[in-house]
């Protein structure tokens, strides 16, 4: 039993958050995020250090490490809120690795490791998927339909209409289309619970990232002569920031650790994750608005910007309710069991 | 990463749970009150000790089998499946003993551990004032010397297990001349005397699980001195430390218990499939399990780091407003059942009001959460 990184683990997380906080500054963020573009020179980079296809096997040109390394990234790239279209195109291969055919692999995973291509993943409804991430540039997607199952489309096949969401430092698109082939059995796509984690791994690093800023600015910020972080209905109100945050992160790492080691646990693991990474999201960035005051309302502090990519994820993929609502299933499934053996 | 036990985790899993499914003790005696009620827990303490899982925790010189903090933890959650009781003595077990083991002196270990282990000495807790709660060192119970003992009078609140106790675990203050912290010391203060009155403390579910005590000039010898004179709070945080670490792990695994009998309730009453209960139930899931993965997070710290980190606060948070969340849920799925005296429901929320006060309440915790590991800064309360 133990709950902390390896040492390999660890410098992966060190390297990237110290390339990140030089790469993806809140200037550059900003920057990028007004003018609505990707950074391209950024993706580039990461792409060759590897970062698309930590996850991706060998064989299809990855580096073959597991969730746990990648749902590191993620966190890492939410906490810096790097302007790449990363965890769509990382959702995208971890499905087709999963549920895909070998030829479907074959076809698609090689440019998703090496970044040449870049893949989203959005929910759909016949067809129909509103707010994909990286939808702009994207030239492959997988569509979740309602029940679970999955589609691949290439950017070819589908009818792509640019959309400009809350959240300027990710594009995003509406993408129709009733082309395409399926991925997997036409049941639940496997490797959804994998991309549930990365989300909400990137819901962690928001969370961090946010709850450190606020922070920050409480022990700068003075009124009535002291600093605000001093009086309790502030610093009680950053405690429950934390509180959420270790609750998502508790939950991410587990889901992270089940995905490979005990893939039987990922459904569940994955809701809560998932769950929890999204009221935590949510809520710790409004208490981060709340506790700068006025100055957090504006444009000009960096704090909606967390806000808002919180928002987007919060809802990706289902927001908390929807994976409560999954879990009171898992739980009813599990008392029906117990009392039918 | 790995949250798999190892192959000697496993083996001592499997040995307790093994134990305890051959070793089930007696039902729980439904009359005879408190006094009968202790004397079960006693003689599966008793049961316990005979077979070597008292303390498995505790040295195997004192002992212990040397438990690793994994297996210990293994340990508490086994006792919790099995729905046994936790020994008698579990303040001198999980308390008092570790305490001896750190600032005791050899001569001090070699009396006092043994029956405790045994539940033949029971340890109760004098530290809590009428007006020394949350500012523990605000103390007021003095202890003064004369001759070769210490002369000791005050009131001490919320000493559980007092009137079944022989020795208490008593912090006094021998200085009033040096900064508040600085002024205490620890003492063991035999309860089998005259100058210590016990006096039950009913509470709101209307038992009295703790004391009062009222201590008028009584005597302990200097040899009964922990840790030294003036050295009492840091002697005394050793037993608040492990007080978090210990129980912690306990309350985690009753919390489990009482939110499966509430699934399975509404599971019966088909409110499962209700979405407002359904939602309910799964945030209730899910924070259990979060208190879970964080008390085995914390472990894991201790075993890399050496000392539990004041995140332990958080685990102590959630459970306790989760305890309280669930509790008063289950009123909502059970009905008028739960608010009828002297069933487990209306027991269960009415006892949760105290889990947001005792040790450290909700309040406090925030505080060290915020001072400790956020680094904000203290407000200054003028004097």
């Amino acid at each position: 039993m133990d709950f902390g990184l390896t040492d390999d683990q660890r410098e992966i997380q060190r390297t990237a958050r110290e390339l990140l906080a030089d790469r993806a500054s809140a200037a550059r963020v900003r920057e990028h995020a007004e003018a609505q573009s990707t950074d391209e020179g950024l993706w580039k980079e990461l792409s060759e250090l590897g970062w698309p296809g930590i996850a991706v096997a060998e064989e299809h040109g990855g580096q073959g490490l597991g969730q746990v390394e990648l749902s590191i990234l993620c966190e890492e790239l939410g906490r810096s809120l790097a302007p790449v279209p990363f965890l769509g195109s990382a959702m995208a291969a971890t499905v087709i690795q999963q549920d895909g055919s070998a030829a479907q692999r074959e076809r698609w995973l090689p440019g998703l490791a090496s970044g040449e291509t870049i893949g989203a993943l959005g929910s759909a409804s016949d067809g129909t998927a509103e707010l994909v991430l990286g939808g702009r540039e994207a030239q492959v997607f997988v569509l979740i339909e309602e029940d679970g199952s999955g589609r691949i489309v290439s950017a070819d096949e589908a009818e792509i209409t640019p959309v400009e969401s809350v959240d300027p430092t990710r594009s995003t698109a509406r993408v129709v289309s009733s082309a395409g082939e399926p991925v997997g059995d036409g049941s639940a796509c496997a490797g959804l619970g994998r991309a549930l984690v990365c989300v909400s791994s990137e819901l962690v690093g928001v969370c961090d990232r946010a709850l450190g800023m606020t922070v920050e600015y409480v022990k700068d910020r003075k009124q009535f002569g002291v600093p605000v972080g001093a009086y309790q209905a502030v610093s009680h109100r950053c405690a429950q920031m934390l509180l959420e945050t270790e609750k998502a992160r508790s939950t991410a790492a587990f889901a992270a650790w089940a995905a490979d080691a005990d893939p039987e646990s990922l459904a569940e693991a994955a809701a809560m994750a998932k769950a929890c990474a999204s009221s935590a999201g949510v809520e710790v960035t409004a208490s981060a608005i709340q506790a700068h005051g006025g100055i957090g309302f504006t444009w000009e502090a960096d704090v909606h910007w967390l806000y808002k990519r919180a928002q987007i994820d919060a809802a990706l993929l289902g927001g908390a309710k929807r994976h409560r609502a999954r879990l009171a299933a898992i739980l009813a499934e599990r008392v029906g069991a117990g009392s039918a053996a | 990463m790995d949250l798999t036990f190892s192959a000697q985790e496993t083996a001592f899993r499997d040995e307790l749970r093994a134990w305890l499914a051959d070793n089930r003790p007696e039902a729980e005696p439904t009359e005879g009150g408190e006094d009968a009620q202790y004397q079960w827990r006693r003689d599966w303490q008793r049961r316990l000790y005979d077979a070597g899982w008292a303390a498995p925790a505790w040295p195997t010189e004192y002992g212990g089998r040397g438990a690793s903090l994994t297996e210990s933890a293994i340990y508490f959650e086994e006792i919790g499946r099995a729905r046994v009781p936790l020994p008698a003595n579990v303040l001198g077990l999980l308390l008092g003993g570790p305490t001896l083991m750190v600032w005791g002196t050899e001569e001090q270990k070699e009396r006092y551990l043994s029956p405790i282990l045994s539940a033949e000495e029971i340890w109760c807790q004098g530290f809590s004032e009428p007006d020394a709660g949350s500012d523990l060192a605000s103390l007021k119970t003095k202890a003064v010397k004369d001759g070769d003992e210490w002369v000791v009078t005050g009131q001490k609140v919320w000493t559980s297990g007092a009137q079944y106790s022989k020795w208490c675990m008593l912090v006094a203050r021998t200085d009033s001349d040096v900064p508040k912290h600085k002024g205490l010391t620890y003492f063991l203060m035999d309860m089998e005397q005259d100058a210590v009155q016990v006096r039950p403390l009913r509470q709101i579910t209307g038992e009295a699980e703790f004391n009062e005590l009222f201590i008028e000039e009584a005597r302990i010898p200097d040899a009964n001195v922990v840790g030294g004179v003036g050295n009492g709070w840091k002697v005394a945080l050793t037993t608040l430390m492990n007080e978090r670490a210990g129980l912690g792990f306990a309350l985690q695994i009753r919390l489990r218990q009482l939110l499966d009998d509430a699934i399975s309730v509404a599971a019966e009453r088909g409110l499962l499939e209700d979405p407002v209960y359904g939602q309910e139930l799964a945030e209730l899931h899910t924070r259990c399990e979060a208190i879970r993965l964080l008390a085995w997070k914390g472990l894991t710290d201790v075993e890399r780091y050496g000392q539990p980190g004041p995140e332990g606060s958080l685990v102590k948070w959630l459970w306790s407003d989760t305890n309280q969340r669930l509790t008063q849920l289950a009123v909502e799925i059970v009905g008028p059942a739960a608010l009828t005296s002297g069933t487990t429901w209306s027991y269960e929320f009415l006892r949760a009001r105290g889990n947001t006060i005792e040790g450290g309440t909700t309040e406090v915790l925030k505080n060290i959460v915020a001072e400790r590991v956020l680094g904000l800064p203290r407000l200054k309360v003028a004097a």
